[in-house]
């Protein structure tokens, strides 16, 4: 093995050593909670979700029967939901509060009931 | 132009104007197009609603209409901003309301009457229904020198103008000259006035994206049952009052529910508006005319 083959095997080394070491960190990082959401006309349930300031969450979200859809507009975040599929948003709480999200697919005579709030506490 | 003040101060005198407000920033004045003008905006009639936020359900849209032909003057037309209607998921039962609907504002002494959609019309069928009765749903005008132009923003479910809608809007505008006179007629707000309620447009940022570059842009919108005036840069967005129940203030309160009815006050928060066009000007001038005198 010459120098050169020396420097590469080295590198491939290197490389290999974080690529273990990044393997390592993403598996050590706790996995995020999923909250499962179930819309159906004219609700959500939960429709209270309660969160933790600065950590993250991800939002699963099925619909019982027509197109619906999830925004929380505080947050950045909306989402169609469509039958037999599921959606996901995910949410980074980084104030406190209580904030409404709504369903903004207009889906037939209670639509304009259809929301619920998230509760971020510290 | 001064028998249009005249009828402003008419309006006071007889106790029955509100606030006038006065929209456009007259950029590029230009030399009058034609002679000035005034129309009248009804919104959210919401036929077919039955509850205690109105007890006069069945009698407001016939005493708005009496109040508009008792105006002094006869505007050269009314507009309805959409929700002529309110929702019913019972096909027949939609037609059967836009019927009646059509039949009241059928004694309306104008010469011309301009309908489009609200998302309580038209979300269900895509609009299907109110083709039938009203045409179409998205169209442009034009009016003694203003350029009017209705956008949907309720046929589709989702709260969108869409693609299609927008490219439309694209060549239209295109034809105009960028210090034309323009007014957008439209149901929902075109940006998001508050999305926590559903008051937005999903895609009205497109829309003002394109109107933009023109230097006078008004836009007259429903949906919110309330007066609300704001600006995105130079353009001015003005909404009107319902003709079936008031809801509060953006934000103002945890639901979005209708404002009760008050014995005391009846009629408290409903009404329709005057607007004068003030064409070498490009200004609107709004006043406010509640639906019945108090």
């Amino acid at each position: 093995m010459n120098a050169r083959s020396l420097g590469v095997a080295a590198l491939a080394g290197a490389a290999f050593v974080m690529a273990v070491a990044t393997a390592m960190h993403v598996a050590a990082a706790p996995p995020e909670t999923v909250i499962k959401v179930v819309a159906k006309r004219f609700d959500y349930t939960p429709n209270v979700i309660k969160l933790k300031k600065g950590t993250p969450v991800v939002i699963e979200l099925t619909t019982q029967d027509v197109v619906m859809g999830f925004s929380a507009p505080d947050f950045g975040v909306r989402a169609d939901i469509l039958p037999e599929k599921v959606a996901r948003v995910r949410i980074a709480p980084d104030k406190t509060g209580t904030f409404t999200f709504v369903c903004d697919i207009f889906c037939g005579v209670g639509h304009e009931e259809m929301e619920g709030t998230i509760v971020v506490t510290d | 132009m001064r028998a249009s003040f005249d009828r402003r101060d008419f309006l006071k005198l007889a106790g029955i104007g509100g606030i006038v407000f006065a929209s456009g920033l007259g950029a590029g004045v230009r030399a009058a197009a034609s002679d000035d003008f005034y129309f009248v905006q009804l919104s959210d009639c919401h036929w077919g609603f039955e509850g205690p936020p109105n007890p006069d359900a069945k009698g407001t849209l016939a005493k708005a209409v009496a109040a508009v032909n008792a105006l002094p003057e006869p505007p050269d037309f009314v507009v309805f901003t959409g929700d002529l209607t309110h929702i019913t998921e019972d096909a027949r039962e939609r037609r059967r309301r836009l019927a009646e609907f059509r039949e009241i504002v059928s004694d309306l002494k104008v010469k011309e009457v301009r309908f489009m959609p609200g998302e309580h019309d038209a979300s269900l069928d895509q609009g299907k229904a109110f083709r039938e009765f009203f045409g179409d749903t998205h169209y442009a005008f034009d009016h003694r020198g203003v350029h009017f132009v209705v956008v949907d923003n309720v046929s589709d479910p989702r709260a969108l103008i869409g693609d299609d809608q927008l490219q439309w809007l694209a060549g239209d505008l295109a034809r105009q000259p960028v210090d034309a006179n323009i007014v957008v007629l439209t149901h929902r707000p075109l940006f998001d006035l508050y999305p926590q309620w559903d008051w937005a447009t999903r895609d009205g940022a497109k829309a003002i994206d394109l109107l933009m570059p023109h230097a006078n842009v008004t836009v007259f919108y429903g949906h919110i049952h309330q007066e609300n005036h704001r600006m995105t840069g130079h353009i001015a967005h003005h909404s009107a009052k319902s003709l079936m129940f008031p809801l509060p203030a953006p934000g103002s309160q945890p639901k979005r529910e209708p404002l009760p009815w008050d014995p005391a006050q009846p009629y408290r928060g409903l009404g329709f508006r005057d607007i004068e066009a003030e064409v070498a000007r490009n200004t609107f001038a709004i006043t406010e005319v509640p639906v019945q005198k108090g």
